[in-house]
Order: C-alpha cells, then sequence, then structure tokens
C-alpha cells in the first residue's frame, strides 16, 4: 500500500509512549507470529499499523518480519515479542519500500539488529524515504517515523538466514508490487511470508509492474508452501489458493487496460471504466483502483 | 517561461505544512469554523497568487472571461498527482494563435505554452502534468488580434512534484528520446486529424532528494517540441517541469494530403531528437 490519506478523524496519539501495550498477534504457525493489520489508510487514530507484521522465533534468535508503519507500531511489535520470547532479534526484514512496513524499523535499534533488505531497497528508499516521511509525520505527528534504517544486508537473488535450527529462504523478486519486494520462505512449517506480494480482501496496489507482478506470483505459486501471510488481509491463508482473488484482479486490470488502449481510449476514460467487475469485492477499492489503472496504463501503452 | 521561473518557488514542505495544519484542527471542536476561516484565507491567497501570476506572465494586458471561448477538463480529485490528464476545448470555432497552460501552485506555474502554426487543428488539445498542491488551473487562450480569455478549474491533489519518479525511471533514460505518434482517426486529405504523441522521457524535475546525500537527482526535462506538417508548423509548445514523465500529448492538425509529420523535441540538457512520421502510417 501507498496511499496516505489527508485529514482523518480523531486526536493526536502520544508522540512519546514510555511502555508501549504489546500487539496481539495470531500464531499462524509454530513459532511465527502475525499482528493484523487494519483495512485502512494511515491516519492519525491507527498509527499506520496498517500491514500485516510480526515475528519468527528459532532456537537462538528471532527475526522481525517487518516492523510497521510507524516507531509506535514497531514498539509494540517489540513488545509482543518481549512477551513470547527473551532471544535476542537479530534479523529485521524489510519487505519492500512503503512506509506501512518500514518506519517501525528504528523501534529496534536498541537490538542491534541485521536489517535485511532487496538490494534495490536502499536506492528506492534514497528517493522516496524524505517523501514517505514528510507526508506521514504530517499526519502521524512529528516524531512519529525516527531516522531513516537503511537496510544492512542485501538480497540479490536468494540467501538465507538462520534462527538456530530454523532457517528462513529470503528471495529478492523482480519488480511487481515494487522495485524492492523481498518475500520469505519457513521451509519447516511451509508458510511463505509473502509481504505485499500477496493482497488479500484490502485491494492491491500497484507501485511497480502489473506484468512483473504476474509473473513473480506465478512464480511464487510453485513455493511449496501449506499457508502464506498477505501483506494485508488475514494473518494467514491457504497457499496457492489465497492469491486466487489477486490473481483475478491483476489479470482484469492487465486485459481491461490493454483493450483500453486498443480501442485508443485515454487514459482518463480507461479509469472510469478498467476494473469495475472488481468493484465490492475489495476493500478501500475506491481508494486504489483508479492509481492502479493509471500505473498499469503508463505501463502497458508502450507495448 | 524566464519570467515566471523567478516567481517565489512554492515549495513542497508549503503544502504539507497546510495538510498537517487541517489535520491537527480536524481533532478540535470548532474545526467546521477553523477549516471555513483557512478556506477564506485560501480563496485569497489564490487570487492573489493569480493576479501575480498573471502580471508576470502577460503584463498589463486585460484578460476576458473564457467561460464561452476555452473549456478544462482534469478530475477534481486527481488519482495520481504525478500523471493528471487534462483536457483543453475550444468552445467557439474562433480561430486561436496560442494557448498557456497555468498551474497556479506549481513550482514552475507556466506547464505549457502552445504556439499554433498554419497546420494546427487547435480546437483540443490534451497533456498529462504534474500538480504539486490543491490549485488552480488556469488555461488562456489568445486570438490572432492579441486578446486573451482565461478559464480557470480547481484540482485537489498534491505531491506530484516531490513525488519519487516512478520506479522505472533508471529504465526510463535508457529509451530516453523515442516516440510514437497514433492517429486517432481515419485519414481523409483535407479534414482535420487527432493525433497522438508519446515521448519516452524521465522529465526529471530536480526536486527529488536523496536523504542519504542531500543531493538532488539534476533536473532534465523536455523544454521544446516543434511539430510540422510537410514543413509547414502545427505547433510549438513551450513546456516545464510541470509536464508528467514520458509525456503524451493529443493535439490536432490539418493534413491537405499524404505527408509527413516532423517532430523535433530539445530538452534542458539540449539533447534533441528527431522523428518523422507518415500520414497515414505506413
Amino acid at each position: 500500500m501507498m496511499g496516505l490519506a489527508a485529514c482523518t478523524v480523531p486526536a493526536w496519539p502520544a508522540a512519546v509512549v514510555q511502555d508501549p501495550r504489546p500487539w496481539v498477534t495470531a500464531e499462524v504457525a509454530p513459532g511465527i507470529h502475525i499482528r493484523r493489520g487494519v483495512d485502512e489508510d494511515v491516519s492519525a487514530s491507527n498509527d499506520d499499523a496498517i500491514a500485516n507484521i510480526g515475528f519468527v522465533i528459532g532456537r537462538e534468535a528471532v527475526a522481525v518480519t517487518d516492523a510497521g508503519g510507524s516507531l509506535n507500531d514497531g514498539r509494540r511489535l517489540r513488545a509482543s515479542i518481549r512477551q513470547a520470547t527473551e532471544l535476542p532479534i537479530r534479523y529485521v526484514l524489510m519487505s519492500h519500500v512503503h512506509p506501512d512496513h518500514v518506519f517501525g524499523a528504528g523501534a529496534f535499534s536498541a537490538d542491534h539488529p541485521i536489517y535485511v533488505g532487496h538490494a534495490g531497497l536502499p536506492r528506492a528508499l534514497s528517493l522516496r524515504w524524505e517523501y514517505y516521511r514528510t507526508r506521514t509525520e504530517a499526519i502521524l505527528g512529528k516524531d512519529t517515523v525516527g531516522a531513516l534504517v537503511m537496510p544492512t544486508m542485501l538480497v540479490r537473488d536468494q540467501a538465507q538466514i538462520d534462527l538456530g535450527g530454523r532457517a528462513l529462504e529470503l528471495t529478492a523478486h523482480g519488480i511487481a508490487h515494487t522495485d524492492s519486494d523481498l518475500t520469505a520462505f519457513d521451509r519447516q512449517t511451509g508458510t511463505l511470508i509473502a509481504s505485499d506480494l500477496l493482497f488479500v480482501r484490502r485491494v492491491p496496489s500497484l507501485d511497480g509492474s502489473l506484468k512483473g507482478w504476474l509473473k513473480e506470483l506465478a512464480l511464487l505459486k510453485s513455493v511449496a508452501a501449506k499457508r502464506a501471510v498477505p501483506g494485508h488481509g488475514p494473518t494467514s491463508v491457504e497457499w496457492p489458493l489465497g492469491c486466487r482473488d489477486l490473481e483475478r484482479y491483476l489479470g482484469v486490470l492487465l486485459r481491461e487496460t490493454r483493450a483500453a488502449i486498443a480501442r485508443g481510449q485515454d487514459i482518463d476514460a480507461a479509469v472510469k471504466t478498467v476494473g469495475l467487475s472488481e468493484r465490492g469485492r475489495w476493500a478501500l477499492f475506491e481508494d486504489y483502483n483508479g492509481h492502479n489503472v493509471i500505473q498499469a496504463f503508463k505501463e502497458l501503452e508502450w507495448e | 517561461m524566464g519570467v515566471t521561473r523567478r516567481l517565489a518557488p512554492v515549495l513542497v514542505l508549503g503544502t504539507l505544512a497546510v495538510l498537517g495544519r487541517s489535520a491537527a484542527t480536524c481533532a478540535e471542536d470548532d474545526s467546521q469554523a477553523i477549516m471555513r476561516a483557512h478556506a477564506a484565507e485560501d480563496a485569497a491567497e489564490r487570487a492573489a497568487r493569480w493576479q501575480e501570476l498573471q502580471h508576470a506572465i502577460f503584463g498589463a494586458r486585460s484578460l476576458q472571461d473564457g467561460a464561452a471561448v476555452i473549456q478544462i477538463e482534469a478530475p477534481e480529485h486527481a488519482l495520481d498527482a504525478a500523471l493528471v490528464p487534462i483536457t483543453l476545448t475550444m468552445k467557439s470555432a474562433a480561430p486561436i494563435k496560442s494557448l498557456y497552460l497555468v498551474i497556479d501552485n506549481n513550482p514552475a506555474p507556466v506547464a505549457g505554452h502552445f504556439t499554433f502554426g498554419p497546420r494546427a487543428d487547435p480546437r483540443t488539445v490534451k497533456l498529462r502534468v504534474r500538480v504539486n498542491q490543491y490549485t488552480f488551473i488556469h488555461a488562456v487562450a489568445e486570438t490572432p488580434d492579441g486578446k486573451l480569455y482565461v478559464s480557470q478549474h480547481f484540482v485537489k491533489m498534491s505531491g506530484g512534484c516531490s513525488a519519487p519518479a516512478g520506479a522505472n525511471d533508471a529504465e526510463a533514460l535508457k529509451d530516453v528520446g523515442l516516440m510514437k505518434l497514433h492517429l486517432l482517426g481515419p485519414f481523409s486529405p483535407g479534414k482535420p486529424l487527432q493525433a497522438q504523441l508519446m515521448i519516452r522521457h524521465p522529465n526529471f524535475n530536480g526536486m527529488q532528494m536523496d536523504p542519504m546525500t542531500r543531493d538532488y537527482t539534476p533536473a532534465r526535462f523536455i523544454r521544446t517540441i516543434d511539430a510540422s506538417y510537410d514543413g509547414a508548423a502545427v505547433f510549438h509548445l513551450d513546456a516545464d517541469i510541470s509536464l508528467s514523465t514520458d509525456p503524451v500529448i493529443t493535439f490536432g492538425f490539418l493534413p491537405d494530403k499524404k505527408g509527413t509529420m516532423q517532430l523535433v523535441v530539445r530538452d534542458s540538457s539540449n539533447a534533441l531528437f528527431n522523428h518523422s512520421f507518415d500520414v497515414p502510417a505506413g
């Protein structure tokens, strides 16, 4: 997700939280705990806790699988970890450049973890972080995002991290949801932590390449996972069944945008006609579908 | 353009300050009153801004209400601030010499100035622009006798100038200058025809900062486009950093016979791109 709602309702959140309340998490597989994000855009009332974030516990260490959308979101996740285990937090994964997944990273700096990201993430953060920070802090308040955290371990293709008797297999994907998508596979439990390459119920947001996303999704479907953890939506879905809606949506976007271009339709006309059969099937459809059509149109009109 | 560029740039932070202020006031009991006060303040500021721009661009020349002359179509709420499609339609058959598109609150407000040639059909022009903050858009049509007619339209969206370029921006430079021309109707000698011109160009506007180095991606954007048909001018466009990445421009022209549309594009690094297209295609 990437949108930022402007003027949303209630009061400012407390900027400084002494004793963060732990998030409620679901143990989707042994040792894998996920906090469900709300199906909303960032607002002063939700701390940007809108993505599914969580942690994986090994025999010797913990890996955070996305740190959340604000320092407070990250702090509360850290409190959940400390409820579950005293093991050191050795890794913090940064699944892609979007603020709801990376702005919590600073909450773990005292743990001195290895921050893990796609090889394209430093560049993407360089281009966007300041823009995201300013816009997010305009909504959440000053100092809610913290300092820029850059990944200290880059994944170019595949990599593994070891939590002690438990390896997470990491994959850096080609341009898809964004140009810095990283997924993690826990072979031991057959759990694919797909982050925003998988949207369920909340409408996908396209910020990379439509054709690329369909290609990466086809690859992910062949991963021998029992379940997947979406970046938005329920904390766990059956795999590959759980990507059926996403695949259908992206397919509709591809076919109907191509058809609009072939008919000689303008981009503003296409925005009003493409993807309408998907309305009603997704939360936040009205907020993102038009934007997705513009992204798809820009990509496909040069074919 | 030289004049308008020296105007105080409206910085992105200005927008965000406003955004933050309204978010804060929402929580207050008398938020409605405060919002109304801000709206009134903004309306006065916007009117003053346009006065200032009008003076910078047109000097002492007077502008007449163009409601019956020129129509602006643009989304009220833009979906993507970095790509806002704008359609300018002439409502009368009166000849038009030139056309200005002004995005009041953009850092370089004159997004484009078309000067039409003898082969032009200026009745409909479309382009895609960046919008940096909530703004009025003004279109000004100039008739051959020098009269100026103005229409306005308000767009709600912000961040299009500082918004990071598309994920593919590094790729985009690879094909810089590549062009496509689509004819949007059947060719018939002597009949006006609409065409869509697509240009691969990142149109870097110099406003995107790298927080590590505090450096800005250097600006590199299209400055002029010249379209001519068999050597006779269709239009000359003076453009600026407000055009979207990979600009797409729809325009009309009057082909008297089968011929060649020639396009010459020059950017701010003085790179020159030339393309010719057969009309009808092939």
